[in-house]
């Protein structure tokens, strides 16, 4: 009977969501891109948003119509819409992305990765050139820490003689870039602590108040200078060179993939360090951030 | 308020998409439980282990049950229809017991009477039943308004805009004014709704207008 | 339905009951974490919530906050105070005393409100203090309702624990947002129900125990006071 009752359950919410579903319009998901339109996409984070942002108005500019999708969520969440076709571009980051499609790649460095992005990327999408601008994880430190132990690599971890802890997403337990990898890598053993904000805030506070030693953060992270902190070179390439780089589907045609070009080889990594800081400190939306860097650039 | 004064923009166009998650998944929750908690009410035998796996409904975790509505009714995981269902399945299960509660405050000797002066069942429902049972429903009612405008904060889990990307953002930003204005905004909302439906209370209910007016579904007796 | 064999097979596996991240520890963890919360909520808000409902007064004020703490998104809460806390279990153990307080307070106020007036004054016309009259007649009179808001509010929190895992290694949780993240919707299922069969555990222990509550005090007084349901209103906010 339980079951029962909660297949009618389900028939009657599905037949009653359908019924609203049509009356309210739906105003909150993208239409199916049909040829005209572009429709843009941006993750749950600021960054990436300005930066899909510049593609909108490049693209505007250009006399392109385009949709903003922003703020969809994590890779999880939006990449199987991207390969489903309704999101036409989505500014994207060559390390990760290849590691969604390709969990054991072996490729590290730049080319290489972008190579392999290439081949991994499915059909019907294709990467376009890629940026210098990055924003790739990096295990970050204390400059306290990395004084008492005069490090600045990550091989220099092992003159550590204290237990470490080492605070991220939790996937990072299981992934190479994590203690796994840590030890695999550069043999140093470290304890893991989950921080699901994903380098974000509580994770800085945890690594200031010393419940970590240990943090994955991102380059472009305008907190590692606002609080003083050191990101340890990756000698051994356990992290993957991550670009800025546009993921775009067949609806973006030659000319418009031309736009989005531009703006890639415009954008260095510094740009992207400075917008993000206008996005914390002047508390700026991404609209104004990425009207002044395509003016600045000369792009806009 | 320098944040506020920049991004006005984006908290009315989240307010709106709030309003819009929010309220279909009221609305369906109201008109999926008044008819459960009436059969519950109605059929003692049935209506126990109903109201036990409605409550239970309750403790399923958001996150997967995000994913697996969209494997079950075969729609795209990030759409408000995923986030409706959601909350119009945590919206039920606070409020299919309440809904049989207040059927059963009804006092049967007012639905003999009805049926004694000759109302057909359909007509002692909707002429008796239901507008007995208003004040008692209205109380679980603003229970699940509240509740559903506080959870559609975790459509930001998958890509679902709402003043719930204020807190995610001001959180990823150090923003502290961006998630103030987000925690502030979705309890204004709440309590915007609260208010409607107390006025839609009064006017639905106008005998009862000098009775207690912040009533709690519990603290109705019969 | 592939999804649900594949978690119903990730809880066969024994490889995953072993060990400190193994089924028994974080089961033992969530349950720790769960009556924490519900008994700091409890110590905090029952004597409260007694007093309101036996003066009669401040109801209306309480009940507006509870009910606009009913509206503070969990996660932006412990995120607040984790930022102000650090991470560990802090943050969401206060984060999770919040979301237990407003079920608790209302199933103390009410069931002590609910009190029928007749039997207060009786128990006073034969000389009870009002003392007396509190642990005597009234706290026993309103424990099913004060159960049905312990209830409810263990049923709030054993959901959102969850969160626990936000900011710590720690609960059930874990398999929600490492399953999540690394696309393992097994684990993540198999997480799910675990967390969903603990609080079917908790909700038919205290269901059982409120029912021996309202049993006690059905057989001698009237019916009126003890045939009120218990239930209380919930709020989810869980990941």
């Amino acid at each position: 009977m339980n079951t029962r009752t909660k297949a009618i359950g389900a028939v009657a919410l599905a037949a009653v969501l359908t019924t609203t579903a049509c009356s309210s319009g739906d105003p909150l998901s993208s239409g199916d891109s049909d040829g005209d339109t572009i429709v843009i996409g941006s993750q749950d984070y600021y960054s990436n948003e300005i930066i899909a942002e510049i593609y909108a108005q490049s693209l505007e500019d250009a006399g392109f119509t385009v949709e903003r999708d922003f703020r969809i969520g994590q890779r999880e969440a939006y990449l199987p819409e991207i390969e489903g076709g309704s999101i036409d571009l989505f500014p994207e980051y060559s390390g990760p992305v290849l590691q969604y499609w390709q969990p054991d790649t072996p490729a590290r460095l730049s080319d290489d990765v972008y190579a392999a992005l290439q081949d991994a990327t499915p059909e019907g999408l294709r990467v376009l050139d890629q940026s210098a601008a990055t924003d790739q994880d990096s295990y970050t430190i204390t400059k306290a820490f990395a004084e008492q132990w005069s490090l600045t690599t990550v091989d220099d971890l092992a003159n550590v003689t204290e237990p470490m802890t080492m605070g991220a997403n939790s996937e990072a337990e299981n992934r190479p870039n994590g203690p796994q990898g840590l030890r695999d890598t550069y043999g140093v053993e470290v304890g893991f602590t989950p921080i699901e904000d994903g380098g974000g805030p509580l994770t800085v506070a945890a690594l200031n108040d010393g419940d970590i030693q240990l943090a994955i953060i991102y380059t472009a992270d305008p907190s590692i200078t606002a609080n003083d902190l050191v990101s340890l070179q990756d000698t051994k390439g356990l992290f993957l060179a991550s670009h800025v780089v546009p993921l775009a589907s067949d609806n973006v045609n030659d000319e418009a993939a031309d736009v989005i070009n531009a703006v890639s080889a415009a954008m260095t990594p510094e740009d992207l360090l400075a917008m993000n800081a206008r996005s914390v400190d002047e508390e700026l939306p991404a609209e104004t951030i990425a009207k002044d860097w395509l003016a600045e650039a000369d792009l806009g | 308020m320098k944040w506020l004064s920049l991004n006005w923009p984006q908290v009315v166009e989240l307010t709106r998409d709030h309003l819009l998650l929010s309220a279909p998944a009221i609305l369906l929750s109201v008109l999926l439980a008044v008819p459960i908690g009436r059969l519950a009410q109605q059929r003692p035998r049935l209506g126990g282990p109903l109201l036990g796996a409605a409550s239970l409904l309750y403790a399923i975790p958001a996150l997967p049950l995000l994913i697996i509505i969209p494997v079950i009714f075969g729609i795209p995981l990030r759409s408000p229809a995923t986030m409706i269902i959601a909350l119009t399945v945590y919206g039920l299960a606070l409020l299919v017991r309440t809904a049989a509660d207040a059927f059963g405050s009804v006092d049967p000797r007012v639905r003999e009477a009805a049926v004694a002066v000759g109302h057909s069942p359909r007509s002692v429902f909707w002429r008796v039943d239901l507008p007995l049972a208003v004040p008692v429903l209205l109380a679980g009612v603003r229970v699940v308004a509240v509740s559903t405008v506080s959870l559609v904060t975790i459509g930001a889990l998958i890509g679902v805009p709402s003043l719930g990307t204020l807190l995610t953002d001001g959180f990823q930003r150090g923003i502290p004014a961006e998630v103030a204005t987000g925690v502030i905004a979705t309890m204004l909302l709440a309590l915007f709704f609260d208010a409607v439906l107390v006025a839609a209370g009064r006017i639905l209910t106008p005998w009862t207008v000098s009775r207690r007016e912040r009533l709690l579904p519990q603290e109705e007796t019969t | 339905m592939n999804l649900f064999l594949d978690a119903i097979a990730w809880l066969a596996d024994p490889a995953n009951w072993s060990g400190p991240s193994g089924v028994p520890t974080r089961v033992l963890q969530h349950l720790v974490i769960t009556f924490a919360a519900v008994a700091a909520a409890a110590i905090l808000a029952l004597p409260t919530g007694i007093l309101i409902g036996h003066t009669r007064k401040g109801a209306g004020i309480v009940g507006a906050i509870a009910g606009a703490a009913r509206a503070i998104p969990t996660l932006g809460l412990l995120t607040l105070l984790g930022l102000a806390l650090g991470i560990g279990l802090k943050a969401p153990l206060l984060a999770l005393i919040v979301l237990a307080i407003p079920s608790v307070l209302a199933g103390a106020y009410a069931g002590v409100q609910n009190v029928d007036s007749a039997v207060t004054g009786a128990a006073k016309a034969i000389g009870m203090s009002p003392k007396q009259v509190v642990f005597q007649v009234e706290i026993p009179l309103a424990a099913p309702v004060i159960i049905g808001g312990l209830r409810a509010a263990t049923l709030q929190v054993v959901a959102t624990a969850t969160l626990a895992a936000y900011t710590a290694d720690f609960g059930l949780g874990r398999y929600l947002f490492s399953g999540l993240k690394s696309r393992d919707y097994a684990e993540m299922l198999a997480g799910a129900l675990l967390v969903a069969g603990l609080a079917l555990l908790l909700e038919l222990l205290l269901a059982a125990w409120q029912r021996s509550a309202a049993r006690r005090i059905a057989a001698p007084a009237r019916s009126s006071s003890a045939a009120v349901q218990p239930e209380s209103p919930l709020v989810k906010e869980s990941v």
